[in-house]
């Protein structure tokens, strides 16, 4: 740990009972950079935010938030940080001043070191106009930049985004990231599985089944992959498969039914695999690699997600 | 801390204010159930020789802290479904701080309700005196403060609104009727004039009683019931601060 790491993680593991909802993850962020965790439902991604946010209490493993313990330092840790859940945390019958107001107190600002953050705050993120507007008469996207302002207002030198994004458009997504951005010096960690969104952060981390399968800057996990993927789907993929290999000398996977040959020089593999196999192909792809293709690449299975970060049932509450 | 008190303290009483249909159910239901029971009972039902809408007068106020409580802390599951209460776990605050807020914000909005029933004792029939009326508020707040973190407790471990409002009903509307509030316990079977004494809700009762109607046949002395009272209230209290100081994985749900 030193003064240009914010957040490090080593050997942290976690489980709800019987299921083991983290499995030896270990990773570091530097500080002011911009860290994503991106994982489909029950990866642990969610798990690993509610650990880093302190709502639930360290079971194996060491982290150091800002040079503080997470196990013995919590509330240490909770006044120099900011957090952003995926369901809202601001109160839907307050108006958005009145958030703001008890968001700071809870902070422990007050008086007019509490206003002047708040004006500020709503300046930042575009809501001056609408700050005696009650929460619930919001749009979604609006409702997400009243829940950073608030995140922000105690100067957090660490923001936690827990899916911030989700069910968010495009613009409203962008909005959040821009008041984010312009926020100097602070790291940010959040999680996703968007993988647009995943490919804008410095750094990524991605799990699947609560172990971390590849990390790294988006760029180089997705060039580690190789230049070029092709995609073929096929009659009979099983046979053709081994046709593909032995008449072109190339190594081809067989993915949930579909071919998939990786490399830097596969596009010259179309004419070929045309003029042998055309008429049994249904759709041939070729492509730059992807964070999809990544985690299928470290995985070999399809990044799913069936719906917003569902998280899977286990006794009596659900937990993911 | 007391900032952070403060603020969730404010925010029980503003929410409060700001849910019409809450505010009237609230204001308009101890006067109707008291309406309904003192009309129905008044030729019939003379305990202690006593008018039964006096008798219910006390009785009154002491369902009113009770409901209040129930409909004040159910608040904590909608705000651990909402996600506000997420938020407010991850901030700096003591935890110690969120018990505290939450049932100084449901016992005030109790006494508030209170108030206002007693301001209706002159049109009701019952006539209250100036240090009868001190006293009584002083109690009903040691009161409020008892079954607000008594609320607040259990639903700080309950899942489900429906389930704390099974839960109320098991418990909580059992302990106001065998609290002498509807009608007299010490004639009551035997087995539930022993029940009586270990109802907390009892000492309450019979507290609110001394300090409105004077000392009333088999009700526990002035002196028992405050202390049977201050200890529900430091019971409650301690209990509300130790579910939420205990940080699990369940926070996070």
């Amino acid at each position: 740990m030193t003064d240009t790491i914010a957040v490090s993680a080593a050997d942290l593991s976690f489980s709800y009972g019987e299921r083991l909802a983290l499995q030896g993850v270990a990773f570091d962020v530097p500080v002011g950079k911009v860290h994503g965790f991106l994982g489909p439902n029950g990866s642990g991604k969610s798990t690993l935010f509610k650990l880093l946010s302190t709502l639930v209490p360290l079971q194996r493993g060491r982290v150091s938030l800002l040079g503080l313990d997470l196990a013995t330092q919590a509330a240490a840790i909770r006044a120099r940080l900011g957090v952003v859940f995926q369901s809202p945390a601001v109160d839907k019958k307050l108006t958005v001043r009145e958030n703001l107001h008890y968001g700071g107190l809870l902070l422990g600002l007050s008086g007019r070191e509490l206003a002047l953050r708040i004006d500020a705050m709503l300046a930042a993120a575009n809501l001056a106009d609408r700050a005696r507007d009650r929460v619930e008469e919001l749009s979604g996207g609006l409702r997400r930049r009243v829940e950073l302002a608030k995140c922000l207002l105690g100067k957090p030198e660490l923001v936690l985004l827990d899916e911030a994004s989700t069910g968010l458009d495009p613009a409203a997504r962008r909005d959040m990231w821009a008041v984010l951005r312009a926020q100097t010096g602070i790291t940010v960690l959040f999680t996703t599985h968007l993988m647009d969104e995943a490919a804008e952060a410095d750094g990524l981390t991605l799990l699947d089944q609560g172990q971390i399968v590849a990390a790294g800057r988006p760029a180089d996990l997705m060039r580690e992959v190789g230049g070029q993927v092709l995609e073929i789907e096929a009659e009979r993929p099983e046979q053709m498969l081994g046709e593909l290999q032995q008449s072109l000398a190339v190594t081809a996977k067989l993915v949930e039914g579909t071919l998939r040959i990786e490399g830097d020089t596969v596009h010259e593999l179309v004419p070929q695999v045309m003029q042998r196999f055309g008429e049994r192909i249904q759709r041939l792809q070729l492509a730059h690699p992807s964070l999809q293709d990544v985690f299928l690449h470290k995985t070999g299975k399809r990044f799913v997600v069936t719906e917003p970060d569902a998280a899977p049932r286990k006794g009596r509450r659900k937990r993911s | 801390m007391m900032r952070a008190v403060m603020a969730l303290w404010h925010r029980e009483i503003v929410r409060f204010l700001r849910d019409r249909p809450r505010l009237v159910g609230s204001l308009l239901q101890p006067i109707i159930f008291w309406l309904l029971f003192s009309g129905a009972l008044h030729g019939s039902f003379k305990p202690g020789g006593m008018d039964y809408g006096q008798y219910f007068f006390v009785g009154t106020l002491a369902m009113i802290t009770l409901f209040t409580a129930i409909f004040a802390t159910i608040t904590v599951i909608e705000d651990r479904k909402e996600g506000f209460l997420q938020g407010v776990l991850v901030s700096p605050v003591p935890r110690a701080a969120i018990a505290l807020g939450k049932i100084l914000g449901g016992a005030t909005l109790g006494m508030l309700l209170a108030i206002v029933f007693m301001l209706l004792a002159p049109v009701a029939g019952v006539s209250l005196s100036f240090d009868g009326v001190l006293l009584g508020l002083a109690v009903l707040a040691v009161l409020a403060i008892a079954v607000t973190g008594l609320g607040f407790t259990l639903a700080w471990v309950m899942d489900s609104s429906a389930g704390y409002h099974g839960i109320m009903m098991l418990f909580l509307m059992p302990m106001l009727l065998l609290s002498g509030a509807f009608f007299p316990m010490e004639t009551a079977h035997p087995l539930l004039s022993w029940v009586r004494f270990v109802n907390p809700m009892t000492y309450g009762v019979g507290a609110l009683r001394h300090a409105f109607q004077g000392p009333v046949a088999g009700v526990p002395s002035f002196t028992v019931c405050l202390l049977g009272t201050f200890a529900f209230a430091a019971a409650t209290f301690l209990l509300g601060t130790f579910v939420v100081t205990r940080r699990s994985a369940r926070d996070a749900v």
